[in-house]
């Protein structure tokens, strides 16, 4: 968030993520895995390509954004670092210490500095315990020692800071409204102190007034706590407002990442323009968006060279067989396409 | 001149065993031909119900309580199921938010769409396919002549969305009603979709209500809008005036809330607390507990709908 724009000069990087890929084996069972094929069988392996050699790095005190539309692997990614699924290949690492191959007792020690919040507030919280035992859970996990009345105290001033009466501590999830559960989800994840608070689309199950409540207790929370956020979500509009660098992903390739201002002032990838172009903004009547030809390929078969080179107005004969490299413009962004490498006409 | 739909002053209510819930509490609006109509609130409000209840799709316990909609000058509140049905998907079409829901997982979308035009025409299936090409076509839809044999899982969510509107088209319906026919979707399909009915609606003079709680889609689409709060409409009018100068207090609150008008980090306006449930509606103003401007007579008097200088129509004390 803006406000540690300052702060962002020193980039000490919180977390790391080097050339990260994740794909899921879907084919199911041997028999499942049989093909005919020319005459013989074969056994042929289906896997979802989620998340392909992605690389970030997230400084202390920022706010980035993972955009993109569903599908484009950015909850995987939220997921793999936050050690909820292990990466096939890459590297992650919390300030200096790799995490990703670490042991379930090794990885204890981070999972208390990094801290998720769901989309869902209906699912994401446990129907049968009440809000006080939501909260409690994590703290004598972390903390054996930790004595009751620190608990009891712990666990109304957090509640008090997001937002919800500590008098209702004592009730269970139900009885209370979808924006308020969020505020509890966020509670949660507040309780242990963590540096990092990875957000996979935390508001986009609530309503416009209630939204704009969540945002600010997000922003709030960052700024008294000096937080970091990954933030994922589809809202581009609220992206605007909320993050200091934002990361566009598209079919598990990252595209764009740059600073907010630039990123929606002078956008450089196609997809990027494409996807900005398509916000529907208040008091504006004609949509002027740009078309995207054909539908997003799935990420069963990835096309070859660039994924986004099938949808492209732009794309000639080297996007179908070269895969572009991120490449950093003169404006700090770093973008991934042949076009803008050659400074192909994209007006 | 008589409108192409006119509901006037309807109230719906759901019989619950503690008594009647009022659900819409008189609401009144009109669509001409070729218009599109914007009804926008948060989740509750009872947009939704208004499209179900213009059609008379309201299912067991909710009834319309009082008032009539009239298509074309006739009221078609309290005509009965068999000749509802005859307008049901052929004059008045509704278009729902999930696309994997509304169509059926076992049948080819041939099928289906055949099936939707026997049902009101009496026509040879030959015919019926020639009929539900053309709409395809009219969709966007790529080779339809090989995507008529198709099931609903080999489309992608987006061409599932355009299949729903090309089998709400095949009787060419006067208005198409849609329901939040884009928040399952991502925004540059919503972007499509959204494009192709605006399209329609002008090519085919068709009339379009929009239910949606996302006001950057209706400030794009429609032309007169419509914002509900627990029940009733409490402004409506020219849909650039409404977004660009709203004058209710609730939907001032709701554009200031948006993200995007602001500065980057800047805090969010909000609203204080949330809409009430139907069972406990506050006397007066439904909005007063919420509402900065409150005064003495928002806690008696319930507000009308009033012109104000802007040309809209505002229910609020204040203005």
């Amino acid at each position: 968030m803006p406000y540690d724009i300052e702060d962002m000069k020193n980039n000490t990087p919180i977390l790391t993520i080097k050339n990260v890929v994740k794909h899921f084996d879907i084919s199911g069972g041997l028999l499942d895995q049989l093909k005919f094929k020319n005459g013989r069988i074969v056994r042929e392996k289906t896997t979802v390509k989620a998340v392909n050699d992605v690389s970030l790095t997230i400084n202390k005190g920022e706010t980035l954004s993972v955009v993109g539309e569903s599908g484009c692997g950015k909850s995987t990614l939220a997921r793999v670092v936050m050690g909820l699924y292990p990466p096939n290949a890459g590297e992650i690492y919390y300030k200096e210490d790799r995490i990703d191959q670490l042991t379930h007792k090794e990885m204890l020690p981070f999972r208390k500095k990094m801290q998720m919040i769901f989309q869902d507030p209906y699912a994401s919280l446990n129907p049968r315990k009440t809000v006080k035992q939501t909260l409690e859970e994590p703290l004598r996990f972390h903390n054996p020692k930790m004595t009751r009345a620190a608990i009891h105290d712990k666990i109304m001033s957090v509640m008090k800071q997001v937002g919800v009466d500590p008098a209702w501590s004592s009730r269970y999830p139900h009885e209370f409204s979808g924006g308020q559960r969020q505020r509890i989800s966020i509670a949660r994840a507040l309780i242990l102190d963590p540096d990092l608070i990875v957000a996979d689309e935390p508001v986009s199950a609530l309503d416009v007034s209630i939204q704009a409540q969540i945002l600010n207790l997000l922003m709030d929370a960052g700024r008294d706590r000096g937080l970091t956020y990954l933030f994922i979500t589809h809202d581009l509009s609220v992206v605007e407002h909320i993050s200091t660098r934002v990361a566009v992903m598209y079919l598990g390739t990252l595209c764009e990442l740059a600073k907010t201002e630039d990123l929606f002032a002078t956008p450089a990838h196609p997809y990027t323009r494409a996807l900005l172009s398509a916000i529907p903004r208040v008091g504006e009547t004609r949509p002027k968006n740009i078309k995207l030809k054909g539908e997003v390929p799935t990420p069963v078969n990835l096309p070859t060279g660039c994924v986004f080179h099938g949808r492209c107005v732009y794309a000639d004969a080297r996007c179908k067989n070269e895969v572009p490299k991120l490449l950093k413009l003169d404006t700090g962004t770093f973008v991934a396409c042949h076009a803008v490498e050659e400074k192909r006409n994209m007006d | 001149m008589s409108h192409l739909l006119e509901v006037q002053d309807l109230k719906v209510k759901f019989a619950l065993r503690f008594g009647d819930l009022t659900a819409i509490d008189g609401i009144s609006f009109t669509l001409d031909k070729g218009e599109r109509l914007g009804i926008v609130g948060e989740s509750g409000a009872g947009k939704s119900v208004t499209g179900f209840a213009i059609i008379n799709l309201l299912s067991k316990p909710g009834f319309i309580a009082e008032g009539k909609v009239l298509f074309n000058g006739k009221d078609i509140s309290t005509l009965p199921g068999r000749e509802m049905r005859r307008l049901r998907g052929n004059r008045i079409s509704m278009i729902f938010q999930d696309p994997m829901m509304t169509l059926n997982p076992v049948f080819t979308i041939g099928t289906q769409m055949v099936e939707t035009l026997k049902a009101h025409r009496n026509i040879t299936t030959r015919e019926a396919e020639k009929i539900a090409l053309e709409k395809l076509r009219k969709v966007h839809i790529p080779s339809p002549e090989k995507r008529l044999d198709q099931y609903p899982h080999e489309f992608s969510g987006g061409m599932r969305q355009r299949i729903i509107i090309a089998i709400s088209l095949l009787n060419d319906p006067a208005i198409i009603i849609a329901d939040e026919p884009t928040t399952a979707l991502d925004v540059t399909i919503q972007a499509e979709i959204m494009d192709l009915l605006q399209e329609l609606c002008q090519e085919e003079e068709m009339g379009l209500i929009l239910i949606t709680h996302d006001l950057g889609v209706v400030s794009q689409v429609t032309e007169k809008i419509a914002v509900m709060y627990a029940g009733k409409i409490i402004e409506t009018g020219d849909t650039q005036t409404v977004v660009n100068s709203p004058s209710h207090p609730y939907t001032q609150g709701l554009i200031k809330s948006l993200p995007g008008a602001l500065k980057t980090g800047e805090r969010l306006y909000q609203i204080p607390g949330m809409m009430p449930n139907l069972t406990a509606i506050p006397p007066g103003c439904a909005f007063n507990p919420r509402c900065h401007l409150k005064e003495e007579i928002c806690v008696k008097d319930l507000p009308l709908l009033k012109r104000t200088e802007k040309g809209i129509m505002a229910a609020c004390h204040m203005i």
